[in-house]
């Protein structure tokens, strides 16, 4: 019997057993066994965390493969790294030393600025931002197994990363509601593939995992994404950056694992320390926000 | 899948949601993340006197979870006769699908009348498994691979897989798993 390996269920898979959970970021060994132990279901390997990468400014790059596989070796749980968009060679890096998912992120410069990356091409998942239903079927159709909300990274401020949810669950909740043959004219004017358009009405859901990303800082922020219909939350400068980075990482995975529960949200969310300082989206100039660049 | 079936679906997060219930079933995704939620709310020994009446199916995260060596210092319900070996397979790379041989299951899918009273295998998908490094004392072998590696065992209401029957079409292991619950 022949095994297959990489194929579509395989990578949609993965994310299928991440539903639920918190993947963090890390930039250390350390940070990622501290992760580990408060209960992430995996960790985002990167050099700088968001926050870090907007005050640095430069050009931000894949991380230093000898950084990633240290923390590969550290922890059991699936460990995530990120390339530049449309950089399909520091993606064929990233699948050479065994990373379990590419996420193929706004947060880096980006390296191509009309194409993102053949995804299909690859036998390791891939993860990709977008704002819209649109977006994020141009993304599934070039073969993204997963799909994150951007929001707007590093900031603190959840206010894009609910902007965005509720962009891609309204559409969906308006496409259902559409007859079978307005759906051509809708796929061309969102600019997604039809197929993918027709298979989401069907399903009333996007055809692979959706999670929340960029501003989730407190155990409500995340509780707040998963009441709006997320299946889980990325969580970047929100943990490092904040007072007790142990605590509050695991009081954010409590807080999405009991998200409709109020009375455990109050409990977790006591005497967390400091969080992040956080900047107001409203107050960035347009040329410096992340989450416009994605095509 | 199970609502397919005709049945009654319930999620567990907190020792009350066990009331009532007739089967369990322990998903996947990381066992350290499940132990450590178990832990925290109190779902331990629940989940322990469960078990030893009722019906549980651990699927891959949920396998390593109900047995009872992991080589590993993790939170586990120990109910199971089995010692499971944690990423044997290897990275998200190194995951694959492929077909068992599954005695205990009707060897023919109910639609595939066509098949000719051929034996159809079951197509199992593993994600990032563990293996089953032995089973002992009153638990038994399910299904193995070619080479004799165990992927799949039993205890009498209890079960467990290291592959996803939740991500296929068949039905055939779920409805095996509601054989055991009544």
């Amino acid at each position: 019997m022949d095994s297959l390996t990489g194929t579509w269920t395989e990578k949609k898979g993965l994310a299928q057993m991440l539903k639920g959970g918190v993947i963090m970021d890390v930039v250390t060994p350390e940070h990622a066994k501290i992760a580990e132990e408060a209960g992430a279901c995996a960790v985002m390997a990167l050099e700088r965390v968001p926050a870090d990468i907007r005050a640095t400014g430069g050009v931000a790059r894949m991380s230093d493969p000898e950084l990633i596989l240290k923390i590969m070796d550290t922890v059991t749980i699936p460990v995530m790294a990120k390339c530049r968009i449309g950089h399909f060679v520091e993606a064929q890096i990233l699948e050479a030393i065994g990373v379990d998912y590419i996420d193929e992120s706004e947060v880096l410069t980006p390296a191509d600025e009309a194409h993102h990356i053949n995804k299909h091409n690859f036998k390791v998942p891939f993860v990709c931002g977008c704002r819209n239903l649109g977006e994020a079927l141009r993304r599934i159709g070039e073969g993204a197994a997963m799909i994150r909300t951007k929001g707007e990274a590093g900031t603190g401020d959840v206010v894009e990363a609910v902007r965005h949810a509720r962009s891609v669950l309204g559409d969906i909740r308006r496409l259902q509601t559409m007859a079978d043959e307005e759906l051509m004219a809708y796929a061309k004017e969102i600019g997604a593939p039809y197929d993918l358009v027709k298979e989401t009405k069907q399903l009333g859901r996007l055809p692979v995992v959706n999670f929340a990303a960029g501003g989730v800082a407190t155990p409500a922020d995340a509780a707040l994404m998963m009441q709006l219909g997320v299946d889980g939350v990325f969580v970047g400068s929100g943990i490092f950056k904040s007072g007790d980075p142990a605590k509050r990482a695991a009081a954010i995975f409590k807080a999405t694992t009991h998200y409709r529960d109020a009375y455990i949200l109050a409990e977790v969310s006591r005497n967390l320390g400091e969080p992040m300082v956080g900047r107001q989206v409203s107050s960035i100039p347009q040329g410096e926000l992340i989450a416009t660049r994605g095509w | 899948m199970l609502r397919c079936l005709g049945v009654e679906t319930a999620e567990v997060r907190l020792p009350r949601h066990l009331a009532d219930l007739d089967g369990l079933i322990i998903p996947g995704g990381e066992s350290t993340t499940i132990g450590k939620l178990a832990v925290a709310y109190q779902l331990m020994s629940p989940l322990q006197e469960f078990g030893k009446t009722k019906a549980i199916w651990g699927t891959c995260a949920g396998a390593i979870f109900i047995s009872k060596d992991a080589h590993r210092d993790q939170p586990l319900l120990g109910l199971m006769d089995i010692t499971v070996e944690r990423n044997a397979f290897g990275r998200q790379v190194n995951s694959f699908e492929t077909d068992l041989i599954v005695p205990v299951l009707p060897h023919a899918a109910k639609d595939s009348s066509t098949a000719g009273g051929a034996p159809v295998p079951y197509h199992a998908i593993f994600i990032r498994a563990p293996l089953i490094e032995s089973v002992y004392g009153g638990g038994e072998i399910l299904a193995q691979l070619e080479d004799g590696r165990i992927v799949a065992a039993q205890q009498g209401r209890l079960l467990a897989t290291v592959f996803h029957p939740e991500l296929t079409r068949d039905t055939r292991f779920h409805e095996y798993f509601l054989t055991r619950c009544s």
